[in-house]
């Protein structure tokens, strides 16, 4: 399995170093020679690579940071989880190479930081992140609105059953599972549908770990619960979907809803920001290269959403532009 | 002079070696001291960093466990932790106290050599099954076959029960071994005149060796007692990660050790309040133990003197 991983991997990361190089041949020759070497799977890139920011994003920047290791041992890579925020201020004071950003950099207050700091960047999109919000097989729900999800989870809840937001729906006494409170989706779901980022009911189950989440939700049944989407996908046969009503009708999640955004709220991009200075150096260069050409392996590695076709052509083109500037 | 300083050499190269070999056992009793001082030290240091920061009364007297949520949500009471650590020790002692007491009783008493060398050898074996692998038992097998479906219990994917069943279950075969040893201790002389007496062997079992072996049964309890407070990994599987402070057996619970290797899991950064919570509750559960093994030397030693 491993196996196959590494030879889709290699192949097609040959492919995509391939198309990068003839893009900046024109700009730069030498460039082209460096990532030529690291094609090849030689070991001649070394030096350190800083990565903070959202802790979203870690799991796809740790995925990545290993699979690139293994082709270019001589990097060293750390992945931090300051947050998205967090992140982006040790990136604007020009302590790290990239930045992990579960939402796009603030134009008002961390721009002009990074400004002052005369720290450029580029905004590359990664991935896709999607919150699924699953309930047991026994427990019949087809939809909820972002306003009922915010009854039962807001702070200080004291809702019991379904029945509680809707007297339509099963009286069933919900077990609620949700993310630990250091969990970016936590941040996400608890921003997104109660208000107020970290602001939630304390009586759930928590877990770091997603499976145990799944495991929870379909073994009760009152099972409720929220967890990255890909963890519904691998564990769908136990669990029912519940679709998400912000207003414009009922939604559920899938890949195509989480990518093109339909799915509101609890769909959003992911992002890396690398400097524009760190990109100069060729091993930040050729990481970001293959990062943006093995994005839907490393996703598929770190278990969220992919970038699609379309997608995945626009971070190219947003990397070559960037290295052009370089 | 060569002759009579080979003479006197000889004891004193003996002497070296007695020191050699004195010293080497010296450092090995000194690596467990170093360790233990290390680790109170370890603990120590985050945990007077969170007393600056949160009152010992909050802490020791509080009914709320959300360490982990900001602002006002934010709550440091250890009590449902500590209930949660009882709790499950308590059920698991329920199973573990009768099981093993009864099964060395027999083991030392009435089973039949060939027997004994059957049970043996599956009780040790017990012992050494990992407890990661009792978790997912509990959590995958006993919760949903054995609670749910044969016993129609209403209990919840993570509860007490489950855990603390399969706690009292790993820990029975610590209490059974040592109950074994401590029966098959007593001298043979007791029995005979037991038997002279005219008591049968459930009755020389039960009001002579019993008695006689008591201190090493109280050990084998207290021995017990820890293993199950210090257990992680069941708990951690399979009785769930929500810091409860009702009696609900079929709700999930979270024990002090099920914390530490939760939030220890996760990523929380290093030197927030988050992280110094690991410590102190390692601490209180440090504290916890040597209360334990205190009380468990002095009982080994009221006992001791009644009976020999």
């Amino acid at each position: 399995m491993r196996k196959n991983l590494l030879m889709t991997l290699a192949v097609s990361s040959a492919l995509a170093f391939g198309v990068v190089a003839c893009g900046d041949d024109d700009e730069t020759p030498s460039g082209g020679g460096e990532e030529q070497a690291a094609s090849n799977g030689g070991g001649d890139l070394s030096g350190k690579i800083a990565i903070d920011g959202s802790s979203t994003v870690a799991p796809f920047a740790e995925a990545a940071a290993e699979l690139f290791q293994e082709e270019n041992s001589g990097v060293q890579i750390t992945v931090g989880t300051s947050g998205t925020g967090g992140g982006f201020e040790k990136f604007c004071a020009g302590e790290t190479d990239i930045s992990d950003a579960s939402r796009p950099i603030d134009e008002e207050e961390e721009v002009p930081i990074c400004e002052e700091g005369a720290v450029e960047y580029t905004e590359v999109q990664v991935a896709n992140d999607g919150i699924a919000i699953a309930t047991n097989k026994e427990l019949a729900v087809d939809c909820l609105t972002t306003k009922q999800l915010k009854q039962i989870w807001n702070k200080g809840s004291k809702v019991k059953s379904l029945a509680d937001v809707d007297p339509s729906l099963p009286d069933t006494e919900l077990s609620l599972y949700g993310p630990g409170t250091d969990s970016g989706t936590f941040d996400f779901f608890t921003d997104e549908i109660n208000g107020e980022e970290g602001v939630s009911r304390e009586d759930y189950e928590a877990s770091e770990d997603d499976n145990q989440l799944v495991t929870g939700v379909s073994g009760d049944e009152g099972g409720f619960g929220y967890f990255g989407f890909s963890y519904y996908e691998s564990a769908a046969d136990g669990l029912n979907l519940v679709g998400v009503d912000s207003g414009d009708g009922c939604i559920k999640p899938s890949a195509e809803t989480i990518q093109d955004g339909s799915y509101t709220p609890l769909a959003r991009p992911l992002f890396m920001y690398p400097s524009a200075k760190a990109m100069q150096r060729p091993e930040v260069k050729a990481f970001m290269e293959f990062v943006v050409a093995q994005a839907r392996a490393i996703a598929e590695a770190a278990k969220i959403v992919p970038l699609t076709d379309e997608q995945t052509q626009t971070a190219k083109d947003e990397l070559a532009q960037a290295e052009a500037g370089a | 002079m060569g002759r009579r300083t080979s003479l006197v050499r000889r004891p004193s190269g003996r002497s070296r070696f007695e020191a050699a070999i004195k010293a080497i056992l010296f450092g090995a009793a000194v690596v467990s001291i170093l360790t233990t001082l290390a680790i109170v030290f370890s603990l120590l240091k985050e945990t007077i960093a969170f007393f600056g920061d949160v009152p010992v009364g909050d802490y020791l007297f509080g009914t709320k466990w959300t360490p982990q949520f900001q602002g006002d949500q934010q709550s440091f009471g250890v009590l449902p932790l500590v209930w949660g650590t009882l709790y499950l020790t308590g059920i698991g002692l329920l199973v573990a106290i009768p099981i093993g007491i009864l099964s060395g009783m027999y083991l030392a008493e009435f089973a039949p050599t060939r027997v004994r060398k059957i049970i043996k050898p599956v009780l040790e074996l017990l012992a050494g099954v990992p407890t990661i692998v009792f978790g997912y038992f509990a959590l995958t097998f006993f919760t949903p076959e054995v609670l749910r479906n044969a016993l129609g219990l209403g209990v919840n994917q993570f509860n007490a029960l489950s855990a603390g069943i399969i706690l009292g279950v790993l820990v029975v075969p610590t209490i059974a071994t040592l109950v074994e040893d401590a029966m098959a201790a007593v001298p043979q002389s007791l029995r005979e005149g037991s038997a002279g007496l005219g008591a049968n062997r459930v009755q020389t079992a039960i009001r002579v060796v019993f008695p006689a072996a008591l201190s090493g049964i109280v050990a084998a309890l207290v021995l017990g007692t820890s293993r199950a407070i210090g257990e992680t990994v069941i708990i951690l599987i399979a009785g769930g990660q929500t810091a409860n402070l009702s009696l609900n057996p079929t709700e999930s619970y979270q024990s002090m050790a099920a914390f530490i290797a939760a939030t220890a899991r996760g990523d929380i950064p290093t030197g927030s309040i988050e992280y110094e919570t690991i410590f102190v509750v390692g601490m209180t559960l440090f504290v916890f133990t040597l209360v334990l093994n205190m009380i468990s030397i002095r009982m080994v030693r009221r006992y001791r003197q009644v009976y020999e």
